[in-house]
């Protein structure tokens, strides 16, 4: 009996039996529609996430002063003062690996402007520093290599200072603010940035000449990080490497000392994101692989009552020459037809689902080919896998007994 | 399917009283079935010998436990003998597999059963095209129009897109007369065929197993009805798993004339 001929039969079993075959087919409808949507919520979830920290920068490299434990005591990393200037100038002049490196100073305050204040951040930092957080200047100018020279009481500002300060809506360049009684003069507004995906408001913040900071606000002449940026993200490892090793030598650290610093990279935090939402993702996946197995099993469910009702049928076509294989392959190519346009169905009814997510609350969605392919090929392989013990129970019917089974 | 081990036996020629009227279709020598139930043996068929020839039509009668129905599955090759050999158009059946057993039925022989066993909610012609979807030697077509030409010789030409549950008992026989006839087997085995049908309308399937068997069909009719085996040329009466009675009809009735004789109830 050719494929054809057993597709035919099994078309006209099913269309005998239409409501049963779509009630059978809906738990596939519903596993792989899951399943897909599922994967599409967890895969949404985590490009945007990737998508938020490569904003932030995701070459970024941050060192600390101090090490994260020294004898077992945990160190503030604003107690040292590891960190000196010559550092930050030989990683600028030596490194091969890096695009950017910035000196970071800070300071957290009250910033006035006339009868409005509000509480900021101000950070002492060099113009690489707009590269490395991605940052851009809006409107004015960034301040100069002369205004970190002659530690300049100049700064840049970010729109929700902007927003907060300026509410008669003057324009703020040329404006003096004051930050702890100091005045700086306002050459610069950062573009919008909004929110990064721990929250917090990249646009509330405030970016003057380090040196500044250094003498006028905190009066130190270390540093209190050193802020870089790998020219790829592939090269960070070899930019961490370096750095350690410039960091070393002009520490004189021996080759047992610990570390007196600490360097961390954006790509750590995003490959912890991204391992986060894997597993997410891969929970989302399970429970709805679950519907999906408890809709083979539906069908398994169904098939065997199909062989019981049909016992004579099965008696019948044997006695006029089925072999065992051939009712075999009919079963099995119902039950295969079944998971199968109930694959279908499911993927269409998965994508729609996740467009509708998309759409109606705005959640980030992203459909896989392989999700898709992943999904068909499960639901065909649990149409072959279920009906192949029903099929099977149909195969080795005695005809005998079959075709006068009542 | 093609490369079946049929293997053909050259049975050796009997000496039979009746003279070479035909080939020998059926041949069973000292066939014994015995099925175990539980501790116990049950010896269904005990000694079962004779002979059915081309063109031949038998009944084969008995009470319930007599050993017919397995009789009838072995005939059927649904059934392998215990003990004995039996020949079907030359070609030893005992020691046969399964699957070679199937492709047996499907090119030699024709089932007509008690209770129709058609498909629910499909065509007559469908029905009847089925043996021929198990023959990898018939295509679409020439399935179709052997169906319609077996279905016509049973007086069902108007009838060949009629779905079973639109049918009578009566017509629902005859799909399943043309469905064992569209393979042109070398038997016809009827199991009760007449068994769930009222008297005019056993009457009407009987004129039309007498037909075949006028174009030259051998046809066995297995029964428990007595009056049956006045249609036919040969009775065979079976009891305790033992042939008892092989005798010769020779004065076979007409079932035409008896159809004719029945009174026409009025609908």
């Amino acid at each position: 009996m050719n494929i054809a001929n057993l597709i035919k039969i099994a078309l006209k079993a099913l269309a005998n039996n239409k409501m049963r075959g779509f009630l059978t087919m809906l738990g596939i409808i519903i596993g792989v529609a899951s399943v897909i949507t599922m994967l599409a919520i967890g895969q949404g979830s985590k490009k945007s996430i990737q998508s938020q920290i490569s904003e932030m920068g995701s070459n970024m490299i941050m060192i600390q002063p101090g090490a994260d434990m020294r004898g077992g005591v945990r160190q503030s990393a604003s107690a040292m003062e590891t960190l000196k200037l010559a550092d930050y100038e030989n990683i600028a002049v030596e490194t091969r690996y890096l695009a950017a490196v910035s000196p970071t100073v800070n300071s957290s305050g009250q910033v006035i402007y006339g009868a409005n204040n509000k509480p900021s951040t101000i950070y002492g930092v060099n113009q690489d520093y707009l590269e490395i957080r991605r940052y851009s200047i809006g409107d004015g100018n960034m301040f100069t290599e002369q205004d970190i020279t002659s530690a300049a009481k100049v700064c840049v500002v970010g729109k929700t200072v902007v927003d907060e300060l300026f509410t008669n809506g003057e324009n703020p360049i040329g404006k003096i603010i004051r930050f702890n009684k100091i005045p700086f003069t306002i050459v610069g507004i950062l573009t919008n940035k909004g929110y990064n995906s721990m929250g917090m408001d990249q646009d509330d913040i405030i970016l003057a000449p380090f040196t500044t900071i250094q003498k006028r606000v905190l009066a130190i002449t270390h540093l209190q990080g050193i802020n870089a940026s790998a020219i790829k993200e592939e090269y960070t490892e070899q930019a961490i490497s370096e750095i350690a090793d410039i960091l070393r030598r002009n520490h004189k650290l021996k080759p047992d000392d610990d570390d007196d610093f600490t360097i961390r990279s954006m790509e750590e935090l995003s490959s912890m994101m991204t391992s986060t939402m894997n597993i997410l993702t891969v929970l989302l996946a399970s429970v709805a692989g679950i519907s999906l197995l408890v809709g083979g099993i539906g069908i398994m469910n169904i098939m065997y009552v199909s062989v019981t009702e049909r016992t004579r049928e099965i008696g019948l076509r044997m006695s006029i020459g089925a072999k065992g294989v051939d009712i075999l392959s009919q079963f099995l190519i119902e039950s295969i037809l079944i998971s199968v346009t109930g694959g279908l169905i499911g993927v269409l009814l998965g994508v729609l689902l996740s467009l509708l997510v998309n759409f109606g609350i705005n959640f980030p969605i992203y459909i896989q080919a392989w999700s898709i392919l992943l999904s068909f090929g499960v639901c065909t392989l649990t149409g072959i896998f279920f009906g192949w013990y029903p099929a099977k129970k149909a195969a080795q019917l005695d005809p005998i007994e079959a075709i006068r089974f009542e | 399917m093609k490369t079946e081990n049929i293997h053909t036996h050259n049975s050796p020629a009997s000496p039979s009283p009746k003279g070479a009227r035909g080939k020998e279709i059926i041949r069973l020598e000292h066939i014994a079935r015995d099925f175990h139930v539980g501790d116990e043996v049950v010896h269904a068929l005990r000694d079962v010998s004779f002979t059915i020839r081309e063109g031949e039509f038998v009944t084969i009668m008995g009470s319930s436990g007599s050993g017919k129905s397995t009789l009838l599955n072995t005939l059927g090759c649904l059934d392998t003998p215990t003990r004995g050999e039996y020949y079907l158009d030359g070609t030893s059946v005992r020691t046969m597999g399964k699957n070679s057993r199937a492709t047996l039925r499907n090119r030699k022989i024709g089932f007509v059963f008690q209770s129709y066993n058609l498909l629910p909610k499909t065509t007559a012609i469908e029905n009847v095209e089925l043996p021929l979807l198990y023959n990898p030697s018939y295509n679409a077509s020439s399935r179709k129009q052997k169906a319609i030409e077996s279905l016509k010789a049973v007086g069902l030409g108007d009838r060949l897109n009629h779905r079973s549950n639109q049918m009578s008992g009566g017509q629902m026989q005859r799909v399943a007369i043309a469905r064992a006839l569209v393979n042109d087997p070398a038997v016809i085995l009827a199991d009760e065929a007449t068994g769930n049908l009222d008297t005019r309308t056993s009457y009407d399937i009987l004129v039309l197993f007498q037909r075949l068997h006028a174009e030259g069909r051998t046809i066995i009719f297995v029964t428990h009805n007595p009056e049956i085996s006045t249609y036919s040329g040969r009775n065979i009466l079976l009891k305790d798993g033992r042939v008892v009675a092989d005798t010769e009809n020779n004065t076979i009735q007409s079932a035409a004339e008896a159809f004719a004789k029945l009174p026409v109830e009025e609908d």
